[in-house]
């Protein structure tokens, strides 16, 4: 199934070359986890710390549970924080 | 000790300074900046005078812990009536300007009254002066800290100093220190103005002591270890600032956009952090320069940035193309998404010209959206603009409103009234996205339900900081909630309000606090300053701070009706994305926190709540 992947800031690094803007579409087997997607491009577990689908905050013990569906947007990010 | 218990009172209309012994029995009860201040405030004047008049008074005022060793121990506040509220306002700045007005030995300067012809105050150590200004008046922040330095032939003198939109009445003028770090919000820069106030310069030789020095270098190193090891204080702030959020916020589907139409922006990508680092294909140059910390700060999250040469806004202007401060996130977003402006060197000169004329980037951006929308809507055309196009997404539009605002020309004018009373001039007050009279920042309400309540309860107008439950309801700091729920977020708010009133007392920055508990804060306050402050009598004396502002207010004339948001928030729900469907659950959330407030169900703090808290 095709999803959206979106990683930013330095996890930016783990995008294809075609990727654009921080985002890229991928295939990805049916009832992929983003455990198994940040397993596919490379992405250490311990370098994402905010994990959000279509926008929705995804739990760290739930990183290896929550299937992804086709057309969803995985986000990433390392840790930030701002005002 | 920490305190250097003198205050310098100044009276403009007399013309002199004097030094006067620092009240410590309230220094015992409110600790220093905020709420010390705002107790000075509270004591000494009505707070049914006119901000802009002679009677109001500007406070600037230190915490016990800046120009110590503890980390991010740099910050000052200048507390008054707001200009653009009319509610009690506290605008805190980092850079170095408050470590140098304590190593001059002073806490605080309470500045009463207005010069009959414009004046600077210069403060070497003990020696303060009222010396004229004349030339100094109508001119930049830029042009008047370079002047003051060469005037008095020492370059580490430290100023802050208002522009020319803080003396022409810009109701969301800023004071500017250090260049591009700011008092912002709430037109603290328009009370300046009105007391024929330019500037403050200050040059510090003293050092500041500490009541128990051993344990305070053991619990300020301590606290810094927690800083450089926690990855959000020790990489994720330095490396790419707050500007993060841009993503983040609109990922989630809680970036306001076109005046809160929309809570994604289609440009947010263009004028992210990530942005910021893109090489440019132009100049083969980044946006970001390089990160900059304030005085004692082992964060950095400051920025620093280049605008491209070439760009419209800059091309035939040499005295633009240095390095200067770059984007916040909530500049970025207030220039930015609430305009749908996406182009990033737009921006960023909007953005030197708020810091060198002096003026809020979040209500100026904002106000310009409500005027974006009413010229879309035909209440405001051409022959008010002087034939500026208003549209919503026009940079050129934003530049321009940048220039004429930052001197008060034109249409500027109109903006630096701010959206709350253009819009009523305009006769469409419901498209003033506000609070009390000041503009949200850059988190929709309906997407981010704790923030509604923070933004409707906040004593000086719609803020962000006085509870940043952000960190809570999307970052997960300390713990996760869900932004798109109401329950738990009345506790949530009050006790983010709380801890903030004491780090916004101490002289710290706020955002130690993506790493720091109040545990890890006690301590180096209890070390420097003589007294018992343990936590808990630190989170009590929170709560007493923000019911001081509370009363403040309502002696004002605020009233339990003014917490409230508007009706978009209230009842347009968002139309598409993660918080599709939302709107501002407010009513659901408000009387829970007057109750845990200790306030009727007017939000009037009862006797009962009073006495507890000492007030």
């Amino acid at each position: 199934m095709r999803i959206t992947l979106k990683l930013f800031a330095v996890l930016s690094d783990y995008l294809p070359a075609e990727a654009h803007k921080n985002q890229t579409e991928m295939e990805v087997p049916d009832g992929a986890t983003p455990a198994d997607v940040m397993g596919l491009v490379g992405v250490p577990p311990e370098m994402a710390h905010l994990v959000l689908i279509n926008g929705i905050f995804v739990a760290p013990s739930q990183r290896g549970d929550k299937r992804l569906a086709e057309g969803d947007h995985l986000a990433m990010w390392p840790p930030v924080a701002g005002g | 000790m920490a305190w250097m218990k003198k205050i310098l009172r100044v009276d403009l209309t007399a013309g002199t300074c004097t030094s006067e012994p620092l009240n410590m029995e309230w220094a015992g009860k409110y600790l220093g900046q905020r709420g010390l201040a705002t107790k000075y405030l509270c004591e000494e004047i009505d707070p049914k005078v006119d901000p802009l008049s002679p009677d109001n008074k500007m406070i600037y005022a230190t915490g016990p812990l800046t120009g110590t060793c503890a980390s991010t121990g740099g910050r000052h506040s200048v507390i008054t009536k707001g200009a653009l509220t009319g509610a009690i306002a506290c605008s805190n700045s980092g850079g170095w300007f408050g470590a140098e007005l304590k190593f001059a030995g002073w806490d605080m300067i309470i500045i009463e009254g207005k010069a009959p012809s414009p004046v600077y105050l210069m403060i070497e150590n003990e020696d303060a002066r009222l010396l004229p200004a004349d030339d100094l008046w109508g001119t930049t922040t830029w042009h008047t800290e370079e002047t003051i330095k060469a005037r008095h032939g020492d370059p580490q003198i430290r100023v802050s100093s208002i522009g020319q939109a803080g003396e022409e009445g810009v109701l969301f003028a800023a004071i500017v220190n250090d260049l591009h770090r700011a008092a912002g919000r709430s037109g603290v820069g328009a009370v300046m103005g009105s007391k024929n106030l330019k500037a403050v310069a200050c040059r510090g030789t003293r050092g500041v002591a500490v009541n128990d020095p051993k344990a305070f270098m053991a619990a300020t190193a301590a606290g810094k270890k927690v800083l450089v090891e926690n990855a959000v204080t020790g990489q994720g702030l330095p490396t790419y600032g707050t500007q993060i959020l841009m993503n983040v916020i609109n990922e989630s589907g809680a970036l306001p956009t076109r005046n809160h139409r929309d809570a994604q922006f289609e440009g947010a990508n263009n004028i992210s952090a990530e942005a910021m680092a893109e090489t440019r294909k132009t100049d083969g140059k980044t946006n970001l320069l390089t990160k900059q910390a304030c005085f004692g700060c082992t964060i950095a999250c400051g920025r620093i940035s280049q605008i491209d040469q070439t760009h419209y806004t800059v091309v035939n202007k040499p005295e633009y193309w240095g390095a200067s401060g770059g984007l916040e996130y909530e500049a970025a977003w207030a220039l930015g998404a609430a305009n749908g402006v996406d182009d990033l060197e737009c921006l960023t000169y909007a953005n030197f010209l708020c810091n060198e004329y002096g003026f809020d980037p979040i209500s100026f951006g904002a106000t310009v959206g409500a005027a974006m929308e009413m010229f879309e809507i035909g209440a405001i055309t051409t022959d008010d603009t002087d034939g500026l196009e208003l549209k919503f997404g026009s940079a050129e539009a934003l530049s321009t409103l940048a220039e004429l605002t930052g001197k008060a020309e034109g249409f500027g004018k109109i903006i630096g009234m701010g959206s709350k009373r253009m819009c009523e001039k305009y006769g469409h007050p419901e498209l003033s996205m506000s609070v009390k009279g000041q503009e949200f920042p850059a988190y929709d309400a309906r997407g981010i339900q704790g923030m509604g309540l923070g933004y409707a309860t906040a004593n000086r107008g719609a803020c962000h900081l006085r509870s940043y439950t952000v960190a809570s309801e999307i970052l997960g700091l300390p713990e996760k909630t869900d932004p798109l729920v109401t329950e738990g977020k009345a506790a949530l708010v009050k006790a983010f309000q709380d801890a903030t009133a004491v780090v916004d007392s101490s002289g710290l920055c706020l955002f130690t606090t993506f790493a720091w508990s109040l545990d890890d804060i006690g301590p180096q306050i209890d070390a420097a300053c003589e007294g018992d402050w343990s936590v808990d009598n630190l989170m009590a004396m929170g709560e007493r701070i923000w019911n001081l502002e509370r009363q403040f207010n309502m002696q004002a004339g605020f009233t339990g009706a003014d917490d409230t948001l508007p009706k978009r928030l209230l009842t347009e729900a968002i139309k598409s994305g993660p918080a599709k469907g939302k709107v501002a659950g407010l009513a659901e959330m408000l009387p829970e926190y007057y109750e845990l407030r200790g306030w009727t169900a007017d939000g009037v703090p009862t006797d009962e709540t009073l006495a507890r808290l000492a007030l």
